[in-house]
């Protein structure tokens, strides 16, 4: 029984984890079809999407190439801004890779079924995301061509580097993290990209699919093996979707600025991650199911459940805030509540009122059923959440150096045209490689819907007890 | 269903996890091996406008280094010596030979010879002659023979890996302070015993000298 995609395309829009009617052929043919396409049939939106992609890449090349040949100082950071825009964009990226490693990590140990549908794109945004992130550190180094002294490798300086500074403690966690999603991401494709090189035609595609995959051939043993390395992936991942930004909060914990040590930074960092980082699963899911057909796979269930996610951790954020206004007064330290004082109404009160806005007050329509089920709303309300969360990097960094203890040492701070061009191209590279991966890569985890099919189909068609298929 | 991959390409994929574990073995080895023997330019000589000769000066001749480099004892500099010290030997001998012509212009026109710097530590780093020559670190230590060197060369790597080797533990190559031009010293057997009563009679402070700003201010 084969359902065209056409078909599968008359049932859009259903509150069930995956729509009624799909079958293994249906699947294949929605999320694999259009990967198997020859390049030269491939859709006009995706040359478009590609095209502007590519150009804020070729943007973002140039920024770079500019910064290395003049050098640190065409960005506006100087002291007392020392960390502004690379740090601001280095946390922002970085957070917003979290919900990636805890939809395909977290859900999967705790069995929630609907991570199945967006887990394999969801990593492939944390894995380019996190890429991106780790290149502005290394960009903001001064001396960009000598990043690899990070590493304790053996060199003519005697030196290990200094395990103490936040730098290195970035260099650990970003590597660690962009490791295991890597594996992470890698291993689940393993059997889609033997259905690719099965059923691909041309030769070239058959001959990379299949190197790709590592010579699945679905024997019993094979499965195992995948089963047990995924979950043995997904328990190494789990830590790290708390350890990675703990490590960012802590790397301001170690300087002693009012407003980067607060007790709650650990926790209400991670909360921010998820948050934006679902925000950005909802700003590619809303286009990605609407371009591909794929709203049977990518239901309003998988939309409903993610805006969940999103308010309850946009609360928990709102919270961080709330205590860290509280904290600064209790603690009764004059810096402290200066800091929370200037936050609110110094120089730079428009962005603190400007994040609470975008990431406190736009979410709550989320309450409401109606805008859960709503893509527009909620793409709009995902747009507010991703400029609130970089406000509030802005807000912790930039406002708070620019303030410190000392009144002779205050300045101003403002991003120079290059810090803007290095953000706004920063899109670039990951726009390009997310479209790179949604050509040629199936962007649903195939392997994996067919079995939740298999499963739904056995409860609800067949009237048969499911069968334990892992 | 054909195959496009012969049987044997899953051995392949096999040993390719070997070779990988062997390549970043392979690859730390030879990152270490490097930092050892980085020699940065070492016995390289370096041509200069005199054909001066150390081993002849101050080899054969015996003049000792400091009637030269006549600051090394109390400045950061050891300096190079001006034409006038030349003079004060070669307005009397092999005046006018063409290996000295170069000297007698620059003695004539008042212009000095541009010596080619040998010894370069990169500018970032502080140096200081002054200090090391009054606590006990002999000139062959840094610089090697230069009594035996017809041409002046760098004889010893100058990394800082290498520069903190003594600062580690100087005790190993201290030697008491008269002999510091002595270029034929040879270390005692009780060395380490020896460099520790020098560490202690000159006051040396262990902790100081590997912190970073001592060389980099
Ligand atoms: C007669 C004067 C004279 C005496 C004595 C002398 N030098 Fe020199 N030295 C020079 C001159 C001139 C140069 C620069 C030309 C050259 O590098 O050969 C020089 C260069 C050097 C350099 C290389 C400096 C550099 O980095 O460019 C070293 C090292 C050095 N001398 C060490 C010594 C030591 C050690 C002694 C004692 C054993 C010594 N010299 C004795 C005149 C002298
Ligand atoms: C203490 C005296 C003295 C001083 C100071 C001195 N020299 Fe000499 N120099 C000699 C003697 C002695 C000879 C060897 C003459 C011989 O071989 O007959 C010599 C030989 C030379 C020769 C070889 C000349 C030839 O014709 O073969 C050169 C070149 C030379 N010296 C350069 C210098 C320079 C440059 C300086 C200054 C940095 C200098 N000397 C300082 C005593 C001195
Ligand atoms: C601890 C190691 C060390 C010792 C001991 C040492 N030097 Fe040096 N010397 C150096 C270094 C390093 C330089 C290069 C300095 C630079 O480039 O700034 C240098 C440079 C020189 C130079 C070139 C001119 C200058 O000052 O830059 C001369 C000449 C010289 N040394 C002579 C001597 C003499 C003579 C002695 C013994 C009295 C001596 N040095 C002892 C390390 C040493
Ligand atoms: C063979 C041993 C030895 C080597 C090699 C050596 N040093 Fe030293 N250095 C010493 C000793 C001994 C002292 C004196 C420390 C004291 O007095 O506390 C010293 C002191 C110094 C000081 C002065 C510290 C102060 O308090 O001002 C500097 C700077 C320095 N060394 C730089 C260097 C550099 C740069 C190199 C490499 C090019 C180097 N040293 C190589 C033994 C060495
Ligand atoms: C004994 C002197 C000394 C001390 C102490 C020292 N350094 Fe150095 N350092 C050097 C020298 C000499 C070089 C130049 C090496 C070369 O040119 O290969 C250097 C080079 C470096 C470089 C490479 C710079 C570049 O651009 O090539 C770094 C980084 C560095 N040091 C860091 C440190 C740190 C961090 C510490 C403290 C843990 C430290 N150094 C302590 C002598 C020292």
């Amino acid at each position: 029984m084969t359902v065209k995609p056409r078909d599968a395309r008359k049932v859009i829009e259903t509150d069930r984890v995956i729509a009624p009617g799909q079958s293994y052929g249906s699947v294949d043919d929605a999320v694999n079809s259009p990967v198997l396409l020859p390049l030269g049939r491939t859709k006009l939106w995706w040359f478009i999407g590609f095209g502007i992609a590519f150009s804020l890449l070729m943007l973002y090349l140039y920024t770079v190439i500019y910064l290395i040949v003049t050098g640190i100082g065409i960005f506006g950071n100087n002291i007392p801004v020392a960390w502004a825009f690379p740090i601001i964009n280095f946390v922002w990226w970085i957070g917003i890779g979290h919900a990636g490693t805890l939809i395909s990590a977290i859900l999967l140990l705790f069995r929630q079924d609907w991570r199945t549908s967006i887990n394999r794109f969801a990593e492939a945004m944390t894995l380019f995301a996190v890429a991106v992130a780790g290149l502005y550190p290394i960009l903001h180094l001064g001396r960009p061509w000598v990043f690899y002294w990070l590493f304790p490798y053996p060199n003519t300086m005697g030196l290990w580097p200094q395990f103490r500074s936040p730098l290195d403690w970035d260099v650990w966690a970003i590597s660690t993290y962009a490791s295991v999603s890597m594996f992470f991401w890698f291993i689940g494709l393993i059997p889609d990209l033997a259905t690719l090189r099965d059923r691909s035609e041309n030769r070239f595609a058959k001959l990379m699919y299949g190197m790709m995959a590592l010579g699945w051939r679905g024997s019993a043993k094979h499965w195992q093996r995948y089963q047990r390395a995924y979950l043995l992936l997904a328990a190494l991942a789990t830590p790290l979707v708390l350890s990675v930004h703990s490590t960012i909060a802590m790397d301001f914990a170690v300087a002693q600025l009012p407003g980067w040590n607060n007790t709650v930074s650990p926790p209400f960092f991670v909360a921010g991650a998820v948050f934006a980082g679902f925000a950005m699963v909802l700003l590619l899911a809303i286009p990605l199911r609407k371009v591909f057909g794929l709203e049977g796979l990518i239901t309003k269930k998988h939309l409903d459940n993610a805006s969940k996610v999103m308010l309850a951790t946009g609360l928990i954020v709102l919270y961080g805030y709330v205590i860290e206004i509280f904290t600064a007064w209790y603690s009764g330290v004059e810096f402290e509540r200066f800091m929370a004082f200037n936050r609110m109404f110094g120089n730079y009160g428009w962005s603190f009122w400007a994040l609470i806005f975008f990431n406190s007050v736009a979410i709550q329509p989320l309450w409401s059923k109606r805008v859960r089920n709503s893509p527009i709303a909620l793409f709009i309300i995902a747009i507010s959440v991703s400029i609130g969360m970089w406000l509030e990097r802005f807000v912790i960094i930039v406002v708070s150096l620019t303030r410190d203890f000392l009144p002779s040492s205050w300045g101003d701070y403002s991003g120079t045209l290059w810090d803007w061009s290095l953000y706004i191209g920063s899109f670039g590279l990951f726009l390009t490689l997310f479209f790179l991966f949604i050509r040629f890569l199936p962007s649903i985890a195939v392997a994996e819907i067919k079995e939740l099919v298999h499963h739904t189909n056995h409860s609800e068609s067949h009237e048969a007890p499911p069968t334990e298929v892992s | 269903m054909p195959q496009y991959f012969p049987p044997n390409s899953n051995a392949f994929a096999k040993w390719s996890i070997y070779g990988g574990m062997v390549f970043f073995i392979v690859l730390i080895t030879v990152l270490a091996i490097f930092a050892r023997v980085s020699n940065n330019k070492v016995g390289v000589a370096i041509e200069q406008p005199v054909a001066f000769a150390h081993n002849l000066h101050a080899g054969q001749l015996g003049i000792s280094c400091a009637y030269c480099h006549a600051s090394v004892e109390t400045s950061a500099v050891a300096g190079v010596p001006p034409t006038e010290t030349c003079m004060a030997c070669h307005s009397q001998i092999r005046v006018g030979t063409e290996q000295l012509a170069a000297v007698q212009k620059s003695w004539d026109t008042n212009i000095p010879i541009e010596w080619n710097k040998v010894t370069d530590l990169a500018d970032f780093v502080y140096f200081n002659h002054a200090i090391h020559v009054n606590k006990g670190v002999g000139c062959a230590e840094c610089h090697g023979r230069v009594d035996q060197m017809e041409v002046v060369f760098k004889a010893e790597p100058l990394t800082m890996g290498w520069c903190l080797e003594c600062h580690r533990a100087p005790e190993k190559f201290l030697r008491p302070r008269e002999e510091v031009f002595n270029m034929a010293y040879e270390k005692p057997a009780n060395q380490l015993e020896l460099g520790q009563n020098l560490v202690e009679e000159y006051h040396i402070n262990l902790d100081k000298l590997i912190s970073c700003s001592v060389c980099h201010r």
